[in-house]
């Protein structure tokens, strides 16, 4: 078994800056967690930390139930694979491939073996005898892919390995990678600030802000459950529009525009709203609204990206292209998809305990991340 | 399509002419006998005696003691060059290597001293020098000719610059892949540092190649002669109604320039890279 665990890991450098505070993460075995976060969030230290290429502060990484903190980054059973993919330019593909093998003593036919399997499993047959600047963005990122594999390790860790490729080709990538994880079954740690990359890899992906976790969870509980205004922000395309607002009883007061909503009397009276740009829709005639006065528009072919104020403040919804645009559009959004944040801490606020089904859904989808 | 610049030529052809003239000159003098350099000076036209002359200073037996040919005196001069070229490469490869890959105390100061002491020219530390090689008894040996000048600034600094282009990664994944500092120098740095070493091995060996006052200083025994010594020992014997031997020094003094001329045309496309290259 090949879990990882990670307890209250901090990154404290000369100087005093705490790079990582005190984060735990357990890692069971075979699973795929996505660390994602802005740059400086400390999300590749930490995983730096797991390879053993820094030192940790304090606390314990544990591999495979062995704590690891002075562990040699060879001696880990972790394989890497780098942004910049970190090939030696000097060796053929075949010896990219076998050199940490040989490192470690395998028997040459061993090595052969390994190596023709992880070419088969990658189609690098052909490019085996190629040194790697004869090789296209893909297939040297296949190359380090296939350096990891060879190795048989306990877990890969992945440290932005596809903002080097093309966006296209970046897609396929990381299907590749999702079905090669899945097949081989090992541990996977895989660094990213693509929110897009985290949530369509990860079983369960990790929010990191200014080196502590916002969130931990699976891609749709934290996308339609975030933990705060910032993994509110950051996870989901466009980001979530945030208003402040005042309650008076089931009322919301966006300024001068009001939505009245369910179920909000423990909430405070000033509050951070969250609504999705993808919740928002034009609302019927007789429903209530708010305005929004357009900016301008980014058109995305399947939907339209709506850019405008609500009394003042900005606001985006995510609009049929089919729609007829004027000055301003009159909105809606279900009630129960509203999110409400505190104002100072930007914490999650949930409402009265309440009957609703979506909610109730909600809760039972949260309950394995809990457990 | 450009056009042809006469003028252009014209300068470039005067700097063929300023460059290679004195060459050609030498080379055709050299071909002439001793006495008619005397009469009519140099000249640019071939004499009759090529092959006697060349044949004569490279297998002749000359100097104080009579024993020492110019073969002789041009395989010391290679020693040295190429002792040199690689001993220097060998210590300022692994001076830059514990420099840039290794944290110890000092690392930058270090550096820096080294750097700069190493900065003054031989000159400055000759007796110093001198006197160590003397109490070592290592006077008229070739380690005496070579080790005192093997400790290399400009080749430490060239590595330390290359090394520090060598992306961290290269480290990160060689560490993973379990190779330790020794694995990872043969194995990493030094197939990566080709072109590198061969520009400095170009600009070593010439420098090795060309060292007049150590050589001099060092050996009295003349079977350590030098082929720059040779030279000079051809034109000492301006006494009585001798004649210098005019013809053998300007052919020691091609014979001296052919090997670091051949050393730069093989390796220029390398030095050429070494120097240039840094997308690894």
């Amino acid at each position: 078994m090949s879990a990882i665990n990670i307890t209250n890991v901090s990154k404290i450098y000369a100087g005093g800056v705490e790079a990582v505070k005190s984060v735990s993460i357990d890692i069971a075995d075979g699973e795929f967690i996505v660390l994602v976060g802005p740059s400086g969030c400390g999300k590749s230290t930490l995983l730096r930390m797991v390879a053993g290429l820094e030192t940790i502060s304090k606390g314990t990484v544990e591999i495979a139930d062995r704590i690891v903190n002075d562990v040699e980054p060879a001696e880990r059973d972790i394989a890497m694979v780098f942004q910049n993919y970190a090939l030696y330019p000097h060796m053929t593909v075949y010896d990219n491939l076998a050199y940490g093998l040989k490192n470690r003593g395998t028997p040459k036919a061993e090595i052969d073996a390994r190596v023709a399997e992880a070419a088969r499993m990658l189609q690098l047959e052909q490019y085996l005898d190629r040194k790697p600047r004869a090789l296209s963005g893909g297939q040297r990122q296949r190359v380090a892919m296939g350096r990891a594999i060879v190795r048989k390790p306990a877990a890969f860790l992945f440290d932005e390995p596809l903002s080097n490729l093309d966006a296209k080709l970046r897609v396929s990538m990381r299907g590749e990678i999702k079905q090669l994880q899945k097949r081989l079954g090992t541990t996977s740690l895989y660094v990213t600030h693509d929110q897009l990359e985290a949530m369509t890899l990860a079983d369960r992906l990790v929010v990191l802000n200014g080196g502590e976790i916002e969130q931990i969870g699976r891609p749709l509980d934290v996308y339609h459950t975030p933990a705060s205004t910032f993994v509110a922000s950051f996870i989901g395309s466009p980001a979530m529009n945030l208003l402040r607002a005042n309650r008076e009883g089931n009322r919301l007061h966006f300024g001068s525009q009001t939505l009245e909503a369910d179920r909000l009397a423990a909430l405070p009276t000033d509050l951070t709203v969250g609504l999705r740009a993808e919740d928002l829709r034009v609302a019927q005639a007789g429903e209530q609204s708010l305005t929004l006065k357009i900016d301008y528009v980014e058109e995305l072919g399947a939907q339209r990206l709506v850019h405008g104020t609500v009394d003042g403040k900005p606001l985006t919804a995510a609009l049929s292209p089919e729609i007829d645009l004027g000055e301003t559009i009159a909105l809606t959004i279900a009630p129960s998809r509203l999110h409400f944040f505190d104002t100072t801490t930007g914490k999650r606020l949930t409402r009265l305990t309440d009957t609703s089904s979506v909610i109730r859904e909600q809760v039972a989808a949260l309950e394995p991340a809990i457990s | 399509m450009q056009r042809v610049k006469i003028f252009d030529h014209v300068i470039l052809l005067m700097g063929v002419f300023i460059m290679v003239g004195p060459l050609v000159v030498a080379l055709m003098t050299s071909s002439h006998e001793a006495a008619d350099i005397h009469r009519n000076g140099l000249s640019i036209l071939p004499g009759g005696h090529f092959v006697d002359t060349y044949t004569k200073v490279l297998t002749k037996e000359g100097g104080f003691t009579g024993k020492i040919t110019g073969l002789r005196m041009m395989m010391n001069s290679l020693i040295l060059g190429i002792g040199f070229a690689v001993g220097k490469i060998a210590l300022s490869m692994l001076a830059a290597y514990a420099l840039v890959y290794f944290r110890f105390r000092f690392a930058t100061i270090l550096f820096w001293m080294i750097f700069t002491t190493l900065l003054l020219p031989l000159e400055v530390r000759i007796l110093p020098s001198y006197e160590v090689m003397t109490a070592l008894n290592l006077t008229n040996t070739y380690t005496g000719l070579i080790v005192p000048l093997l400790a290399s600034a400009t080749g430490t600094f060239y590595f330390r610059q290359f090394f520090k282009s060598i992306p961290d990664e290269l480290l990160e994944a060689a560490r993973i892949d379990g190779a330790g500092p020794f694995k990872f120098f043969i194995g990493v740095i030094v197939p990566l540092s080709k072109t590198m070493m061969a520009a400095i091995f170009i600009i070593m060996f010439v420098y090795g190649w060309n060292q007049y006052l150590w050589p001099t200083l060092m050996t009295t025994d003349e079977s350590f002669f030098t082929l720059v010594r040779g030279i000079k020992q051809i034109l000492l014997v301006w006494v009585g109604s001798n004649i210098p031997d005019y013809n053998e020094a300007f052919a020691l003094a091609i014979l001296a320039m052919l090997p670091p001329v051949m050393i730069v045309m093989i390796f220029q496309r390398w030095f050429i890279k070494g120097l240039t290259e840094s997308d690894k």
